[in-house]
């Protein structure tokens, strides 16, 4: 036992000696010390079918990238760790990233519950963050001195439902049922419809508020009594499983004659792949991209998306690329503009002087800032991403219009536009 | 919403004793293994997932029918516990139980991490054994192979029943359940007890997660949330008595569901876990009051 | 205290390195860049000490300490945010509230004859987990609460990485120091010898159940205190740090570390933060190992892989392993040097 706690030991030492020998941050084709950015996501835990895109995309923008000669002849790394979808560990990592691999910027996370773990972190340590997550509270209210160096590239659940009661509008749809997820993405929309719902806002009757937990099986209780409470729609809030599940508990509950409407947490063939034929008839309010067929030629977003989604596509399987990936894709983008256009200071120079390391992070964060938008891209009237027109601001740091967002309705177990 | 109507008491009802079925199958595994060897086996709900992902595999992948499908995945799933067993508890001999205790939680953890990296991490779920039509009874909306969750699960309760108290093999289970030592000095080699143990209990979990994946969509972290209920039923049996451990599933599954459809109060959905939680720990404490009143008597 | 630092002048020795590597490993020329990973070190430790002593005197397994550890951040984080509370005074409000929650479910426990400490820290875990996610008014909900101030003393604030390094350190050290007074103790002894008999113990008049119960407050109100240090130490904190996983955590540092020895905390906590925080994430950063962590799942292979292997091959933890291993080197040293 004495000789195989040794061996054991030496293993473990060699592991250890892996990483610390230096072979993580090898360039690909370009030579010379790269531009380093940081990403946090989720790639495991209640929020990687968020975070696993969005992993995804980086990865393939990095390859891209270095493939094409990298940004100002420099390549670029980009590092990511995994949070886990947990807070704890999402401080630690973008510690890590901060301090250790001294990135110039940090896009991520993936979730709101990691994003305000590290308001703070990111605020003392002054880098600048673009998050991939919808939480209202990252950006609103408006850049104050502590959200200074937080932006966020997805819409936010408040446009996303206000999008979505615009057309409960239009429906003529004034009482809903609710049955959320209890977990922050669910929480998350639940407070901003219980809000939104107000008699001063959009004045809705909500006729019964159930819940779930990310791991449960079976609806049917709350359904019945959500059907019990004769509401003109249900509303469900949840990434998957969830969702299907409830799709398919109301088919066999026979309730599909309510419209059961949805968040943009179901805009991944997954769900379709579960719901099967139940799938149909659900109606979501998404950014443009399971739609981009249907855009218009003369649509600013159209090739952008069409050529994300061909690049996700081609290294990831037909029919994967999805929103929450193009985010991390805005973010990205956001920041390799930055670097393109804002920082003459080389890597070299970042990791000789943590002075100059601090001046290109603050750069990179008035870039973002002040060139986000239609005063830098003056001929698109903003920054064209995958989920709409960025157009940041000091009091805005979101940058995105209530018009980037569509509804759609899934028909044939496809997705096309509900209107 | 005060009151519920009978219907929505009786949907709660089906959907409670549906899923717990699940958990009292679960907890029958961590009550095996307890019983004959003493350790709490974390990596119980991750057989369940693989019951559920390879049956998944099996039939959606390979193409097999149903039954097939479902005794490959128990078989495998039971190969997986007999070589949990045999490469790491049986290798870490002078081992606490503690310590082993651990090395089921490593093992949790790796065969959750294993299942990850080859079937993904989206849910997925097999086909239901005999079509998805629902069934209306008593106002209530049951699925088929819900009913086939209930019916696997007795019989399974009166296979093991039958297993342990009227075979050979049972009955020296039970022997080493009881004394250890005692039973060893008899003939019976608590080593290969304890492998049987594992092998079953991985059998009975499978059986669980192929039953109920066609019903709920497993994914490779579904292990977590079933072991952690497969765990409380069979807490209420304290590791050592099957009917206290089906009732006690039961139980847990009947009250999150009755405490959703009150919706009142603390009785919501969002609490559904904690109440169910307080009232089997009552139930607990109650009944080991009892026990322990008797033991003193005698 | 002093009765601790007595023995042989090896421990002494041990001792006074041990103090000098604290107060130099956060230099920059060391690891001064992993210095939240050495905080979270010492505050993991405190609550690994806890329930070390919590196991090894009840001989049972408590898989809930993540809620006393979520209870002393909630009410730290709440009294000094909300309310405007002293976060000193909020500290000890939190210890004793703990404690007195320990103290009130204690009883009933271990009343109780049997292996019931497992199932009633799981309930009362997940009951508080869900508490702390679900009580939006007061806990922030699934999101958390953010915004907790630092501690200070007077006009002392300790606001940069290396004064809480120093503050916690400060703490953890008191508190092992403590913990191997209470294992020493004339009672500690007395029940880890009749641990096998309690019978034999009551017999003679000790109160079994007594001491177990306090044993379970000593172990929560240690939890609490490194949940409000927690607390001030990253600003913010979410239910999600505070669940059933988070206590199998706890556990499993408890027994990689080893539980026959305080110390053994230490390692344990370090040893898991060490692969969780560094290990692991610096692997997924080897090009040619990055499509492998691309799924996600690599993480729980490696992790696991080596919790396994961990504790077959050193099943009495680290530190008892390496220490016995140390022992039987230096007596085959003295036994060569008295046949020359």
């Amino acid at each position: 036992m004495r000789k195989w706690s040794c061996l054991l030991l030496a293993m473990l030492i060699l592991a250890a000696a892996i990483p610390l020998a230096g072979c993580g941050s090898e360039s690909k084709t370009t030579s010379g010390e790269p531009y380093k950015i940081g990403a946090l996501f989720s790639n495991t835990g209640f929020n990687a079918p968020l975070g696993q895109p969005e992993v995804q995309t980086v990865e393939m923008m990095e390859e891209r990238i270095n493939k094409d000669g990298g940004i100002n002849g420099h390549p670029v790394d980009i590092i990511w760790y995994d949070t886990g979808s947990d807070p704890a560990v999402c401080y630690d990592m973008a510690q890590k990233l901060i301090t250790e691999d001294k990135v110039v910027a940090i896009i991520g996370p993936t979730g709101s519950g990691d994003t305000f773990k590290i308001f703070d972190l990111v605020k003392n340590s002054g880098i600048p963050l673009i998050s991939c997550a919808a939480g209202t509270a990252i950006t609103i209210p408006t850049a104050t001195d502590d959200k200074r160096w937080v932006f966020q590239s997805p819409q936010t659940t408040l446009m996303i439902v206000d999008r979505l009661f615009e057309y409960l509008k239009t429906q003529n749809i004034t009482s809903i049922a609710l049955i959320t997820d209890t977990a922050g993405f669910g929480a998350d929309g639940l407070k901003t419809i219980k809000a939104e719902a107000a008699p001063d806002k959009y004045n809705l009757t909500i006729t019964s508020a159930q819940t779930y937990d990310t791991d449960d099986s079976d609806m049917k209780t709350q359904l019945g009594k959500i059907r019990d409470s004769n509401p003109q729609a249900v509303i469900c809030w949840g990434t998957n499983p969830g969702p299907a599940v409830i799709a398919t508990n109301m088919s066999d509950l026979e309730m599909r004659n309510i419209p059961l409407f949805c968040s943009h947490g179901i805009a991944f063939k997954a769900f379709i792949d579960l719901a099967k034929e139940d799938a149909n008839g659900v109606i979501f309010p998404c950014g443009k991209l399971p739609i981009v067929d249907y855009l218009p030629k003369k649509s600013d977003q159209r090739e952008l998306l069409l050529e994300y989604r061909k690049n996700f596509e081609a290294k990831y399987g037909k029919g994967e690329a999805n929103t929450f990936g193009g985010h991390a894709y805005d973010a990205l983008t956001m920041v390799t503009a930055a670097l393109e256009n804002a920082v003459t200071e080389t890597p070299e120079e970042m990791a000789s002087s943590n002075d100059t390391l601090q001046a290109v992070r603050a750069k990179i964060r008035d870039y973002v800032e002040q060139k986000i938008n239609s005063t830098g891209y003056p001929k698109t009237d903003g920054f064209v991403g995958t989920a709409g027109i960025f157009n940041m601001s000091a009091t805005n740091h979101n940058g995105l219009a209530n018009d980037c967002i569509v509804m759609i309705k899934i028909a044939d177990q496809k997705w096309t536009p509900a209107e | 919403m005060r009151w519920m109507t009978t219907d929505l008491f009786v949907q709660s009802l089906t959907s409670g004793l549906t899923q717990g079925c699940i958990y009292a199958l679960i907890g029958l595994g961590f009550t095996i293994i307890f019983n004959v060897t003493g350790i709490i086996n974390f990596a119980q709900g991750e057989f369940v997932m693989l019951g559920g992902m390879l049956s998944y595999f099996l039939t959606r992948s390979a193409g097999l029918p149903v039954v097939p499908a479902l005794l490959l995945s128990v078989l495998v799933a039971a190969l997986v516990g007999a070589a949990l067993y045999l490469l790491t508890i049986r290798t870490a001999r002078r081992a606490s139980v503690v310590s082993l205790i651990i090395i089921t939680i490593g093992a949790a953890i790796f065969i959750r991490g294993i299942a990850g990296e080859i079937w993904g991490i989206n849910p997925v779920s097999p086909p239901p054994f005999t079509g998805k039509h629902p069934l209306h009874v008593l106002g209530a909306t049951i699925l088929p192979q819900a009913l086939w969750i209930i019916g696997i699960t007795l019989a399974a309760a009166v296979v093991l029943h039958l297993l342990f108290s009227h075979t050979i093999i049972g009955k020296a289970l039970r022997a080493c359940s009881m004394n250890r030592s005692a039973a060893s000095l008899v003939g019976i080699d608590p080593k290969t007890m304890a492998l049987i143990a594992f092998a079953l209990a991985a059998a009975l979990g499978a059986l669980g997660g192929a039953v109920v994946a066609p019903l709920s969509f497993m994914s490779y972290g579904a292990g977590v949330g079933l072991g952690l209920k497969g765990f409380v039923a069979a807490s209420m049996g304290g590791f050592r008595s099957q009917t206290a451990v089906i009732v006690g599933g039961i139980v847990l599954g009947v009250v999150e569901q009755v405490t959703i459809a009150i919706g009142w109060g603390p009785f919501k959905s969002d609490y559904k876990e904690a109440i169910a939680l307080v009232l089997l720990l009552l139930i607990l404490l109650v009944r080991s009051r009892k026990l322990s009143e008797e033991e003193r008597v005698s | 205290m002093l009765a601790t630092l007595k023995g042989n002048k090896w421990s002494y020795l041990a001792m006074v390195a041990s103090l000098l590597l604290l107060i130099l490993l956060p230099s920059q020329h060391l690891l001064g860049q992993k210095i939240s990973l050495l905080t979270a070190v010492g505050i993991y430790s405190i609550v690994t000490v806890g329930l070390c002593l919590l196991m090894g005197y009840t001989g049972q397994v408590a898989l809930g300490q993540a809620a006393f550890f979520g209870l002393g951040a909630y009410i730290s984080a709440i009294l000094s945010t909300t309310y405007n509370v002293n976060p000193w005074l909020a500290m000890v409000i939190a210890a004793v509230a703990t404690g007195a929650f320990a103290y009130v479910t204690g009883f009933p426990i271990f009343r109780l004859r049997g292996n019931y400490l497992a199932m009633a820290t799981l309930g009362l875990g997940i009951i508080m987990w869900v508490l702390f996610r679900q009580l939006r008014q007061y806990t922030g909900g699934p999101d958390g609460l953010t915004g907790i101030p630092n501690l200070s003393i007077g006009g002392f604030t300790f606001d940069t990485a290396l004064k809480r390094y120093f503050l916690i350190w400060f703490f953890c050290i008191v508190i092992l120091l403590i913990s191997q007074n209470v294992m020493r103790s004339r009672a500690g002894r007395a029940l880890r010898a009749i641990h096998g008999s309690e019978g034999a113990a009551e017999s003679v008049g000790v109160n079994v159940t007594q001491f177990k119960v306090k044993i379970f407050v000593l172990s929560a109100v240690y939890a609490s205190l490194a949940g409000s240090l927690y607390a001030h130490q990253t600003h913010a904190i979410g239910p999600s740090s505070f669940d059933f996983l988070a206590s199998v955590v706890i556990l499993t540092m408890a027994v990689v570390g080893g539980l026959a020895s305080v110390w053994g905390a230490v390692f344990g906590a370090a040893a898991i933060l060490i692969l969780k925080i560094e290990l692991i994430p610096e692997m997924s950063k080897v090009s040619f190992l990055r499509s492998f962590f691309q799924s996600g799942a690599a993480y729980l292979i490696i992790y696991g892989l080596l919790l396994m292997l961990v504790m077959i091959f050193m099943p009495k933890g680290l530190f008892v392993t390496l220490r016995d291993a140390y022992e039987r080197w230096r007596l085959r040293r003295t036994r060569r040097g008295a046949v020359t």
